[in-house]
This record gives structure tokens, C-alpha cells and sequence, in this order.
């Protein structure tokens, strides 16, 4: 944008109040970006409770020990497990909604669409308590398997080990699902009908179109799509803090609780802030090192394609 | 033939959907059972007589008129700074160029991708080196604080379109820099007010980790989302009195969803495209 024929002097005061307008964002960044990054670091190196103002500084000492727990390996085998299980399911079956809502003329697309979306909206946490109640052993889950013969006796989802994961990532992806839905169908939208109607003069039909045309073409929103909910899973706090506090057994401990428990809880005794704020670094860098790496990959796929 | 296929699928779509928001059907029905009720028929939908008792005892017994009070301020709050700072920031980058402009968009959008949910350690020492752990500014800063690119974005290309004529006509009527933003440039600016508004608003209120942290020592400051967690893990067997204080919790953000829908989803759906 040149601006020609102003004044230094005023072109200088421009300056300065672009400064000015970008004050409140800067703060903000400098305070809860910035500053807990590189705090964070110095955390990590630190033997502190948290409660004092007495702290001794160690090193990389908590990283080491970090490195050398059970229960941590145990949480971010979960977290990853946690992600495998969910992330396929909002690839596959969002889109294949989106598929279904988006056929043109389909009487009350809009109002299915909003039903689905619904859970979305809804408080996260709220939700983890409603569903220990669903999925309890006298819950609706047992009962309606129970009354259509499928199950003989009730389950324990969330109290049984072998079961608690598959139900947080059931309701995790129920949770979901309709946000992802709603990327597909932008991507879907964006699709031009004339690519369809042309394809179609050439003979082919149904799942031949899909897999010709709709899926190539969604590839790049895909990859979106992929890296939030690579990146969101592995962040999860809330439900499962809610649905099972990382139990029973550890089966459901992901970092994000592993983290909570050592910083915040009183469980383990006195608070081990330094601690915690290596396993959060630990982890924070491992999903940097993903969302990279996933970028990389994406871009040379498309180079490649289009040579 | 054609039209049996489709009531068929109509008839699956809404089975479909019906099982979909069962949870929330069969929380707002056990919110108005008695306990007898909820344990002798808990899976039924439809209550025997419709109660208020369960509402009146979360509301009053269990705190949650101050839980109510402390989701409105914070949201509100939070939804009025992140607009002040996301519509000035928007407007620089979309409609000036500065030295270092390059810079400070590579740190927005690179910080887009550092988890901060794993930096909670400091966030959580610095409201309290501040002194805000007693009051709820303290949970309102932090929530403010989060990654707001998307918002900016969205500012950003919007001003951008606007033609420079208008800006040039309201310099030579001796606007301003800050009145040409606040009298010309903003007010024009309301549908991208309303969806940052709503999206905003659906995340404080819905936040959890922050607001759980922030109040662990302070009962009274603590939010809806926060404050059924507590409940639940001090009186587990109020069955009811929980399914009544998520009614309470959920209800508000369901109907403002169904009323501005529109906004949210244009607004998730520029974002993920942009």
C-alpha cells in the first residue's frame, strides 16, 4: 500500500499508530505465549514445588527422570492410542456425512446437519459427567444393547481397563464428529459442479465419481483436517479428565493428566511443578516435531502430484 | 418406488439423529425425576411430573446461581477484550504495512501451533505473581491470552476488501487515524464482530482446564464447567441435582447456538478454508 506524495512526518505517525493498535495482541502474545514458553524452560530445570518461593536448580534432571517413568511412558503410549483410535474415525466417517448432506435438493439437510453439529457447541466437561452416568453399568448403553439381545450381561465401560479407551474415544469422536463434518462440507462446496456434470457425460457414476473426483480434490482440506485432529486429540483434557481421571488402572492416562496430577493434584503428595514442566515440554516439542513433520510430508506429496 | 427409498432414508436419518442427542434428552429428563423415579425408570424419557426441585436445589444448594454469575462475566469480558484486540490488530494487518509486519505475523501464526495447554505451569504462576488469583480477572486475562490468529485472520480480510476511497473521503473530512478505524471502519465490520463473538463466546464458556486451575483454591470464582465437575466429585450419588446443575450448565449455549447457528459455522468453515 505506497502511499505517495505523504509527508515523512505524517507518514511517521501512521507508523506509530500501527504500533499502537497492535499493543493489545502483542501484550497478550508477549504474557501467554511468549513468556510461559520460555518460563516454562527454566520450570523444567527447576526442584519446586510450586507452594514456596525455595526452589534449587538441577538441570535437566526432571527431564531425565521423566525419561525414566513407568507411568509417564504409560501416558504417552495412551495419548498416542488415544489419537490412533480417534483420528481415522473423524477422517471417515465426518465425510461420509458430509457425502450424504451435501447431495443437492435433500429436504432437510440443514436440520440434520444442526442435530449432529449439536454436540460440538456443548461444554466438554459437562458432557465427560453426563456420559458416566450413560455408559454406567445401568446406563442406556447397556440397556439398549441389553434389550436388543446383544449383550447378556452389562458391560463395565469405564470401569473395566480393557474397555475404558474404546469408550473415551467413542465419545470423543461422537463429541466431534460434527465439526469435522462441517470442514468436509466446506471442502466438498468447493468442489465445481461442472468437473461432476463433465465426468458424467464421460460414463462414469457413483462410487467412481467419489473416488475420481471428490476424494483428489479433497486431499488438501484433508490434510487440514488431519493435522487438528492429530494435534487436538493429543492435547485432550477435558473428557477424560472428566469420564475416568486417567483410570482405572492408568488405562485411560494420558499426558495432559499425568501432567495435572504431578502439578495440581494433591494424590501425590506435595505439587512437583518443575517436574510437570518437563513432561510438559517433553510432550509440547514431540507434538511441534509431528505437526512439522506432517507439513513436510503433505508438501512434497503435492509437489510430486503436480509434476 | 423413489418415494418409499426416501422416507426410508428420512426414517434412518431421523433415528439416526434421535440417538445422536439422546444424551441431552435423557439429562434434561432427569433433571425434573425424582430420585425414585431416576432409579426405578431411569431410562425412560418422558418424566412422570415435571419438578423444579432438582433445578432449585443446584441453583441454591449447590452454588450454581454464583457458578451462573462467574460463566456470564467471564465470558462476556473475554469476549470483549479479544474483540478489542483482534479488530486492531486485524485492521493493521489487513489494511497497513509497518516495518517488522513480516515478523509479527510469522510469531501469530508459528505460536498457532505450540500446544499451550502443556505450558499451563507458567500461565498458572504468572496470574498468581500478578495478584489475580482472587478475582475473576485473573481466569479472564488467561483466557484472553489463547491463540486468536483465526480472529485476526478473519478481520484482516475483511478490511482489506474494504475500497480505499471511503478511508481517503473520511481523511479529507479531517478524520483521524483511530476515528476513521472506530466510526467508518468498524461498524462495517459486523458480521466478522458477530462470528468472532459467538465463537468466542462458545469457548469460554465451555473452557475447562483454565478456569479449573485457576480456581482450585477459590470455590467461589469458579465457573458452570468447573463447578458440576466439583459437585459431582463432593456428592456422587445427587444424580439428579447433577443432570439439573448440566441442564443449568449446557441449556443457555444450546439456544444461543440454534439462534446464530449461521454465524458459527460460516465462521469455522472461512477458517479452516482461509
Amino acid at each position: 500500500m505506497g502511499r505517495t506524495g505523504e509527508s515523512k512526518k505524517s507518514r511517521r505517525k501512521v507508523q506509530a499508530w500501527c504500533w499502537l493498535f497492535l499493543t493489545p495482541t502483542l501484550l497478550l502474545f508477549l504474557a501467554f505465549q511468549a513468556w510461559p514458553i520460555l518460563a516454562g524452560i527454566y520450570y523444567a530445570m527447576l526442584d519446586w514445588s510450586g507452594l514456596t518461593s525455595d526452589s534449587t536448580f538441577v538441570g535437566t534432571d526432571n527431564f531425565v527422570s521423566v525419561a525414566n517413568d513407568y507411568y509417564f511412558w504409560n501416558a504417552f503410549k495412551n495419548s498416542f492410542k488415544f489419537m490412533l483410535g480417534v483420528v481415522p474415525l473423524h477422517l471417515i466417517v465426518p465425510l461420509i456425512l458430509a457425502v450424504i448432506l451435501n447431495r443437492p435438493g435433500l429436504r432437510g439437510a440443514s436440520f440434520y446437519r444442526t442435530l449432529i453439529f449439536l454436540p460440538v457447541v456443548t461444554t466438554t466437561s459437562i458432557v465427560g459427567i453426563i456420559m458416566v452416568f450413560i455408559w454406567g453399568s445401568d446406563g442406556a448403553v447397556n440397556g439398549a444393547l441389553q434389550s436388543i439381545g446383544l449383550l447378556d450381561a452389562p458391560i463395565d465401560w469405564l470401569g473395566d481397563p480393557s474397555w475404558s479407551m474404546f469408550t473415551v474415544v467413542i465419545v470423543s469422536v461422537w463429541k466431534n464428529l460434527g465439526i469435522n463434518m462441517v470442514y468436509w462440507l466446506a471442502g466438498l462446496q468447493s468442489i465445481p459442479k461442472e468437473l461432476y456434470e463433465a465426468a458424467e457425460m464421460d460414463g462414469a457414476r457413483g462410487s467412481k465419481l467419489f473416488f475420481r473426483i471428490t476424494v483428489p480434490l479433497l486431499l488438501p482440506i484433508g490434510a487440514v483436517i488431519l493435522l487438528l485432529n492429530v494435534v487436538n486429540s493429543l492435547k485432550a483434557f477435558d473428557l477424560i479428565k472428566t469420564m475416568t481421571n486417567g483410570g482405572p488402572f492408568f488405562a485411560t492416562d494420558v499426558v495432559s493428566t499425568y501432567i495435572y496430577r504431578y502439578a495440581f493434584s494433591s494424590e501425590m503428595g506435595l505439587p512437583q511443578l518443575g517436574y510437570a514442566a518437563a513432561a510438559g515440554i517433553f510432550f509440547a516439542v514431540t507434538i511441534c516435531v509431528l505437526a512439522v513433520a506432517q507439513n513436510v510430508i503433505t508438501k512434497r506429496i503435492k509437489g510430486r502430484s503436480s509434476l | 418406488m423413489r418415494q418409499l427409498r426416501k422416507s426410508l432414508f428420512h426414517l434412518i436419518m431421523v433415528a439416526f439423529c434421535f440417538v445422536w442427542i439422546y444424551p441431552f434428552l435423557w439429562m434434561l429428563s432427569a433433571a425434573f425425576k425424582t430420585d425414585g423415579e431416576f432409579f426405578s425408570n431411569g431410562l425412560k424419557l418422558i418424566p412422570d411430573r415435571f419438578k423444579l426441585d432438582n433445578f432449585k436445589r443446584a441453583w441454591e444448594g449447590a452454588n450454581f446461581d454464583t457458578y451462573f454469575l462467574n460463566s456470564v462475566v467471564i465470558s462476556a469480558s473475554t469476549i470483549l477484550l479479544v474483540l478489542f484486540a483482534t479488530a486492531t490488530c486485524g485492521y493493521i494487518m489487513g489494511r497497513h504495512s509497518f516495518r517488522g509486519k513480516k515478523i509479527v505475523f510469522a510469531l501469530l501464526v508459528a505460536s498457532m501451533f505450540v500446544p499451550m495447554e502443556f505450558a499451563i505451569i507458567p500461565i498458572f504462576d504468572l496470574i498468581k505473581n500478578l495478584g489475580l488469583m482472587n478475582n475473576l480477572f485473573g481466569v479472564i486475562l488467561a483466557e484472553a491470552g489463547g491463540n486468536h490468529i483465526i480472529f485476526i485472520l478473519l478481520f484482516a480480510t475483511f478490511f482489506r476488501e474494504i475500497p480505499n476511497e471511503l478511508e481517503e473521503a473520511a481523511v479529507v473530512d479531517g478524520s483521524g487515524f483511530f476515528r476513521t478505524f472506530a466510526q467508518i471502519m468498524l461498524p462495517l465490520a459486523k458480521p466478522v464482530v458477530g462470528s468472532v463473538t459467538i465463537m468466542q463466546f462458545i469457548w469460554s464458556w465451555n473452557s475447562f482446564m483454565l478456569p479449573l486451575i485457576l480456581t482450585l483454591s477459590k470455590p467461589d470464582l469458579r465457573p458452570l464447567a468447573v463447578g458440576l465437575y466439583a459437585l459431582q466429585g463432593e456428592n456422587v450419588v445427587d444424580w439428579t441435582g447433577i443432570a439439573a446443575g448440566g441442564a443449568i450448565a449446557i441449556l443457555p449455549i444450546v439456544v444461543i447456538f440454534l439462534l446464530l447457528q449461521r454465524f458459527f459455522v460460516d465462521g469455522v468453515a472461512g477458517a479452516v478454508k482461509g
